[in-house]
């Protein structure tokens, strides 16, 4: 191994370290950063306040305060979970379909879910709560989940060209609906239809929040608990079946947990792409493919890229703010295209 | 002797195909038993209905006296393992990962303190230590096959199923993987071994069972199931048998007239391709 004598334990500890620390960077410059600039001492001493501690660096502003509050830590919180759980769902749905290219986006899971949530902002149901969307979302996500799955697995094996393939008539078939939706409903839902085809974090309440992490922190402990059975699954369905899984039932399971998170994300985020396919791939890359780490890997990953990459589609542009979901694709285009050249001079493609 | 599995008159049908008929047959602990046969005799699908994954159509299949549908996935996981012809793994897990799956139905048993051991028992034993920690992708077509077979052996389960083991073998990794099946009968175990060379399954396997067109046509000790007639019917092509001359054995060799064995004067086209 290339880091000589250390043991892969230890590398794993190291990288994981290192990974939380760009996390924990990067949480703590979203909160420094922004239109109205908030210094670390603020913020400390306007948490020690809310945790019933009276302290001279609380900020006296109501502004600052309010901005902590309901604007910068919610949105925070969410753009944490919400990486976290679209690295989840590529780390599951690849381990299922035993192939790296099996992400949410790509597969069409998310447009699904998207066109769930439009359609459920279009008919009006959102105005029952935020569950309303999550659910519709979800709706959508699993059909196209299963839609996939049914298509593009045959005799224990993915074709990826069927995968793709697939992937594109789910995708164009829910864009068409979701235009389709678009041009029937009025100029309100409109607009908030919009903002799902791009993603965006902007807006993020504590309800939404706690949707997510309800969902969310559910599905992901399901997942870490089936890590060991997603490895055996890398053999193969029929040799993972000898070794004792209960594939159909881990199938199924992982299914739900895809449709569950990815619906969520969705629901609260829009489509933000190429975080289930970039964040797993260079985990196992830097830890290898055991499932257990990877996941775990994986949802640092996610968090701390969806935080930085909120953070740029906040402050790039002063005054605006930026759909995240086009920042993710634009970094997350040009790494599949990598992918699938290194993969080519490697293995000779994917045929 | 002790019956592992009790197969009786077991038919496979799908749509109308008879691709298993009327199998009846008995696989005692301690023996080399091989199946034998033309292509798309039914051997894979035998070992298939034995390894619990095609539920047969017709018949019953016991296994230490109980019928199989009643084992649960994971009991038959430490009862049997097997080895298919296939054996890709998605990701890039070295052969040593590979190999420590193979441990996964002790996991939370007694024996799973004896991991360590198994793993390095079994690299051992196919002659695997040596490229055991490079990615399971890299490695040759033999060194895939010698993983695979290191990852069952791991498992340590008193069945072993083996669909074609020695096919992406060499000569001298052919013998090994079926000294190896011979060494675990030697410990009481039962192996199924789906074997295309009768010569190679003549030689060490205790009992051959030949299949053709998803009938038994034969069970017996080589000798008894190897006649040169029998051969010549099933495969449809001529055969001599001889004893080998350390092992009295029976070889069989086809029979190719020298105008065939003669590339120059015939000239075959279809030959030289």
């Amino acid at each position: 191994m290339s880091t000589g004598t250390r043991t892969p334990a230890a590398r794993r500890t190291l990288v994981l370290s290192l990974i939380a620390v760009l996390l924990v960077g990067g949480v703590l410059a979203s909160f420094a950063l922004g239109q109205l600039p908030i210094s670390p001492a603020q913020l400390v001493g306007s948490v020690l306040r809310a945790v019933g501690v009276d302290n001279a660096w609380a900020p006296t502003d109501p502004l600052i305060e309010g901005t902590i509050w309901q604007v910068r830590l919610p949105r925070l919180a969410l753009s944490v979970l919400v990486g976290a759980l679209l690295s989840v769902a590529g780390v599951v749905m690849q381990a299922v379909f035993g192939n790296p290219l099996a992400e949410p986006g790509i597969v069409g899971v998310s447009s699904g879910a998207a066109l769930g949530a439009a359609a459920a902002i279009a008919f009006g149901a959102a105005a029952l709560g935020g569950w309303t969307v999550a659910a519709a979302a979800f709706v959508g996500g699993f059909l196209a989940t299963l839609l996939v799955y049914a298509t593009a697995r045959s005799r224990g094996r993915t074709e990826v060209v069927t995968l793709l393939l697939t992937g594109i008539a789910v995708n164009a078939f829910a864009s068409a609906g979701l235009a389709l939706i678009l041009f029937a409903s009025h100029s309100a839902s409109r607009e908030q239809i919009v903002f799902w085809q791009l993603g965006s974090l902007n807006g993020s309440r504590w309800s939404d929040v706690l949707v997510v992490v309800a969902i969310g922190a559910p599905a992901t402990a399901v997942a870490l608990r089936l890590a060991r059975r997603y490895d055996l699954l890398a053999l193969g369905e029929r040799t993972a079946a000898h070794l004792g899984v209960r594939v159909e039932r881990l199938r199924v399971v992982s299914i739900v947990v895809v449709a569950l998170v990815t619906g969520v994300a969705v629901a609260f985020a829009g489509i933000i792409a190429f975080v289930g396919l970039v964040v797993p791939h260079l985990i196992r890359m830097l830890l290898g493919p055991s499932h257990g780490t990877l996941l775990v890997g994986s949802v640092l990953g996610g968090a701390a890229l969806l935080v930085w990459a909120d953070l740029v589609a906040r402050t790039a542009i002063p005054g605006s703010d930026l759909p995240i979901g086009m920042l993710t694709s634009i970094i997350g285009g040009p790494f599949f295209f990598w992918l699938i050249r290194r993969n080519r001079a490697k293995a000779g493609g994917w045929a | 002797m002790t019956i592992a599995y009790r197969v009786h008159g077991v038919g496979h049908r799908i749509v109308d195909v008879e691709i298993l008929d009327g199998i009846s047959l008995e696989i005692g602990y301690g023996r080399v038993l091989a199946l034998v046969g033309p292509n798309g005799a039914g051997k894979s699908t035998l070992l298939g209905v034995l390894a619990g994954d095609t539920a047969p159509t017709g018949g019953s299949v016991e296994l230490d006296g109980r019928p199989l549908g009643d084992w649960s996935p994971a009991e038959l996981a430490r009862r049997r393992g097997v080895l298919l012809q296939q054996n890709a793994v998605a990701f890039s897990f070295t052969g040593r990962q590979v190999v420590e799956m193979g441990r996964a139905p002790w996991l939370g048993t007694p024996s799973a303190d004896d991991d360590e051991r198994a793993i390095e028992a079994a690299l051992a034993e196919t002659d695997a230590t040596a490229f055991a920690d490079r990615p399971f992708p890299t490695l040759s077509g033999g060194e895939r096959a010698r993983i695979s077979l290191a990852r069952v052996l791991a498992q340590e389960t008193p069945v072993l199923l083996l669909d074609e083991p020695t096919a992406a073998l060499d000569l001298g990794h052919q013998e090994d993987v079926l000294r190896i099946a011979r060494r675990l009968a030697g410990r009481g175990r039962a192996v199924v071994a789906v074997l295309h060379d009768l010569s190679l399954a003549a030689a060490y396997a205790d009992d051959l069972v030949m299949l053709d067109r998803g009938r038994l046509v034969a069970d017996g000790s080589p000798a008894e199931v190897l006649s040169a007639e029998r051969v010549e019917e099933v495969y449809r092509t001529p055969v001599r048998i001889l004893p080998d001359p350390d092992t009295g054995r029976p070889v069989v060799l086809p029979r190719r007239t020298p105008a065939e064995a003669d590339r120059t004067s015939s000239g075959d086209a279809q030959g030289t391709r």
